[in-house]
């Protein structure tokens, strides 16, 4: 399928920062599952991009910036030939041995609520891929998506009481699992294209989790599916923190709000789609 | 070992024989009438009021600011015993960083099934993020404070290699300021080697790593978490010392990966940075986001080699205990050589048949966290009540792979003067290792550590150890030669 994607980023300040400085995660790159066709990156302030690679293998930019500063915009652009690989990642730039994925961070400590999930959950499974496909299919039916209820530093923990949340914390709750019952597991975040090609208001995370003679599976508990044809894959990292698209920090400065808006659709659609959204 | 043998007393030894460091102490001590020991312990106190060095103390109740216990005798090694001392650090911490080096490059003593690689994966203080990335002059351990202790005259175990950001140094140079002030006539009986070269040999060290673009004339700052960090009175006197500048995270930034220090004449460009805060801290970007502390960029900066951190970023994954009990043969793996310093026994709780017998000895051993320092979160066996020891059992059952578990040595002792007259208190050394572009050096001495209370093993400051001066004098007496015959 070859899907066209355009995200769009916008810090503005109330009171602009002397600096700022981002990392941008947000160039996918090839593996068998996916080719990127045609790719770019803006950022509308004058800046040098430095492109480099991640610990993990993820294509990493980052700039700094003199201000005042009233706003940063970042876009990404650009076109992906996804294939489907019954949700099995091979062909991936692979940086370190499955066993680093076992690492805990904060936003994926198991709680003992947690530990006690997954082991109820999997214990009628034998073999770790019929056990992560169960914590897929429970976390999917237990948790209730809603944006209002977590926030980007919310953890695993957290949201498994509360038993809401968002992509982020579907998969970070996934993975604290899989790790718990010993499987290494890790954060992605992409794109997802839904079936009603909706502007959207962030990007997708789901996650992987490494199984023996298989290599790395994906599992998105939020849709309670393996990705397919219809997720784009950019980053990986043990949480969310290691793959987010922008980190930013600014010194001076406040009153910081954060507009997103991303577009993901068929590419034969897509202009089409804009100009619709441009006429309207 | 048994805890129950002799215990070994620097001055006395195991005889009851003043052995021969100590011969000049002993007769001063016998000929210097008590009322004089007690007025220059009342000095020293008074000395150290008015430099105002104190430690911060986690976990106590009211006063956050102490005063460190000082003892005026001086604990003596002998040049002989140092220079064995010496060069088993040296190699020691040589191991340390071609570890580092390998860990975070080919990883070769993984392949070699030497060190399994879950330990190095999963530790906590292995840094991803330094994965694949060269430092400059392959350098990771700048600094390093290795614990050593001893139970004979024999031979010095290392009780834990600390490679982060080791603290303590600025007490092995204040305490020899204080002696020499206190008993000159001390001095003028013992050729004591120099330890004042100490902040030159470290300005020298962080020179050889600053990188090409320097040009010979590095900046560099000295980086503290803060005047709340307990070490904070040992950063502003190191800069001090080192005549650089103390420097908070706020008051660099990055541009262009470029790190600058802002200055009353504007931006600065800074090359070498000796931090004093940990790894986690450093850069928001990269660590934890809610930091503070830390300069936005700053790995940025240290990746693309524009800047010189010392110690390394993730420089910790060498010194856990865990590690330390594959010091060993990660000596010599990488150098060929046998260890001249002895690891301390220890059982790793992570293995089954390790655990068992730990579970089955609480009573005679020291359980430590892997991860843990400073002395908190340890359990010594011996001088434990017994709801201690019960809580460390269901720690150790829940998670046996955070300890390690070491028999009780006993560690030798040397006479503090007391109010009562002069009695012997278990201690330790921390020597200060250097190592850069220009090779590795330790001042001969280091932080003599005391536990002051009676039969107490534990030293550290946070528990109420104390300090002494440290002395490697030379060996005169062998003979009673004339010096420098050679």
């Amino acid at each position: 399928m070859r899907i066209r994607i355009r995200h769009e980023t916008t810090y503005r300040y109330a009171e602009p920062p002397r600096t700022a400085v981002q990392h941008l995660r947000l160039s996918p790159r090839n593996h068998d599952g996916q080719h990127v066709v045609d790719w770019r990156i803006d950022v509308d302030r004058d800046c040098r991009l430095v492109q480099s690679e991640d610990a993990f293998g993820n294509t990493l930019h980052r700039f700094s910036v003199d201000g005042p500063i009233e706003s940063i915009s970042t876009v990404v652009e650009g076109e992906v030939t996804t294939f489907d690989m019954t949700g099995v990642v091979s062909g991936a730039v692979e940086r370190f041995p499955p066993i680093l994925y076992m690492r805990e961070t904060p936003l994926t400590t198991p709680s003992a609520a947690i530990g006690d999930f997954a082991r109820e959950t999997t214990s009628k499974e034998s073999g770790t891929l019929a056990k992560l496909h169960a914590l897929l299919g429970a976390i999917h039916e237990s948790l209730t998506f809603d944006a209002a209820a977590t926030h980007s530093a919310t953890t695993a923990a957290e949201c498994f009481e509360h038993r809401k949340g968002v992509c982020q914390d579907f998969s970070h709750l996934f993975i604290a699992c899989a790790r718990g019952i010993g499987a290494p597991a890790r954060y992605v975040s992409g794109y997802f294209l839904s079936s009603d090609g909706d502007d959207q208001v962030a990007g997708h995370a789901w996650a992987e989790a490494y199984v023996e003679d298989l290599g790395w599976v994906g599992f998105d508990p939020t849709h309670g599916v393996a990705p397919q044809e219809n997720h784009v894959r950019v980053a990986v990292a043990l949480d969310y923190l290691g793959a987010a698209p922008i980190r930013g920090a600014h010194s001076g400065g406040a009153g910081e709000t954060l507009d997103v808006k991303v577009r993901v659709a068929r590419a034969a659609a897509f202009s089409q789609s804009q100009s619709q959204s441009q006429s309207q | 070992m048994d805890s129950r043998i002799t215990q070994f007393d620097e001055l006395a030894g195991a005889d009851g024989r003043t052995r021969a460091p100590y011969r000049k102490l002993s007769q001063w001590l016998a000929e210097t009438p008590p009322e004089l020991l007690a007025s220059r312990r009342e000095q020293a106190e008074l000395l150290f009021r008015r430099i105002g060095i104190t430690f911060a103390v986690y976990g106590a109740q009211e006063a956050t600011e102490r005063l460190i216990p000082f003892d005026i005798l001086p604990r003596i090694l002998a040049r002989s015993e140092w220079a064995t001392l010496e060069k088993g650090l040296i190699q020691r911490v040589a191991a340390l960083n071609a570890f580092l080096a390998d860990i975070y490059g080919a990883g070769e003593i993984l392949r070699a099934g030497i060190v399994p690689a879950d330990l190095v994966y999963r530790n906590p203080a292995y840094c991803p993020d330094m994965a694949g990335r060269r430092v400059p002059y392959d350098i990771y351990v700048h600094i390093a404070g290795v614990d050593i202790v001893r139970t004979d005259d024999q031979g010095f175990f290392v009780l834990e290699d600390n490679a982060r950001t080791p603290s303590g140094v600025s007490y092995m140079l204040e305490n020899r300021e204080v002696m020499m002030r206190l008993f000159p006539e001390l001095f003028a009986l013992h050729r004591v080697a120099p330890i004042e070269n100490y902040p030159d040999e470290l300005l020298a060290t962080l020179r050889s790593v600053a990188p090409p673009r320097a040009n010979g004339d590095p900046t560099i700052v000295l980086m503290t978490p803060g005047q709340y960090n307990s070490a904070f009175y040992e950063h502003s006197f190191l800069a001090d010392k080192l005549g650089v500048e103390l420097v908070e995270g706020r008051d660099l930034f990055v541009r262009d990966d470029v790190v600058y220090m802002r200055t009353t004449e504007g931006p600065r460009r800074v090359d070498v940075i000796y931090r004093r805060i940990d790894d986690d801290f450093l850069d928001p970007l990269c660590f934890r986001p809610d930091s503070a502390l830390g300069v936005a960029g700053l790995m940025g900066a240290y990746q693309a080699g524009n800047v010189t951190l010392a110690n390394a970023v993730g420089a910790g994954a060498a010194d856990d205990k865990a590690m330390y009990t594959y010091m060993p043969d990660i000596i010599r793996f990488y150098l060929g050589e046998a260890p001249l310093l002895q690891n301390v026994p220890t059982f790793r709780c992570r293995e089954a048949e390790a655990l068992t017998y730990v579970l089955d000895h609480l009573d005679e051993l020291v359980v430590k966290e892997v991860n843990g320092s400073g002395g908190y979160g340890m359990l010594v066996g011996p001088h434990a009540a017994k709801a201690q020891i019960e809580e460390f059992r269901a720690k150790l059952k829940a998670h046996p792979q955070n300890f390690i578990a070491q028999p009780t040595l006993a560690l030798s002792t040397c006479p503090i003067a007391m109010a009562n007259g002069v009695a012997p208190r278990h201690v330790d050394l921390r020597p200060f290792v250097l190592q850069g572009a220009n090779g590795a050096r330790v001042v001969p001495g280091g932080l003599t550590r005391v536990a002051m209370t009676e039969k107490s093993l534990v030293v550290n400051s946070s528990q109420g150890g104390g300090t002494k001066d440290t002395w490697v004098i030379d060996d005169a007496w062998v003979g009673e030669e004339p010096m420098g015959q050679a």
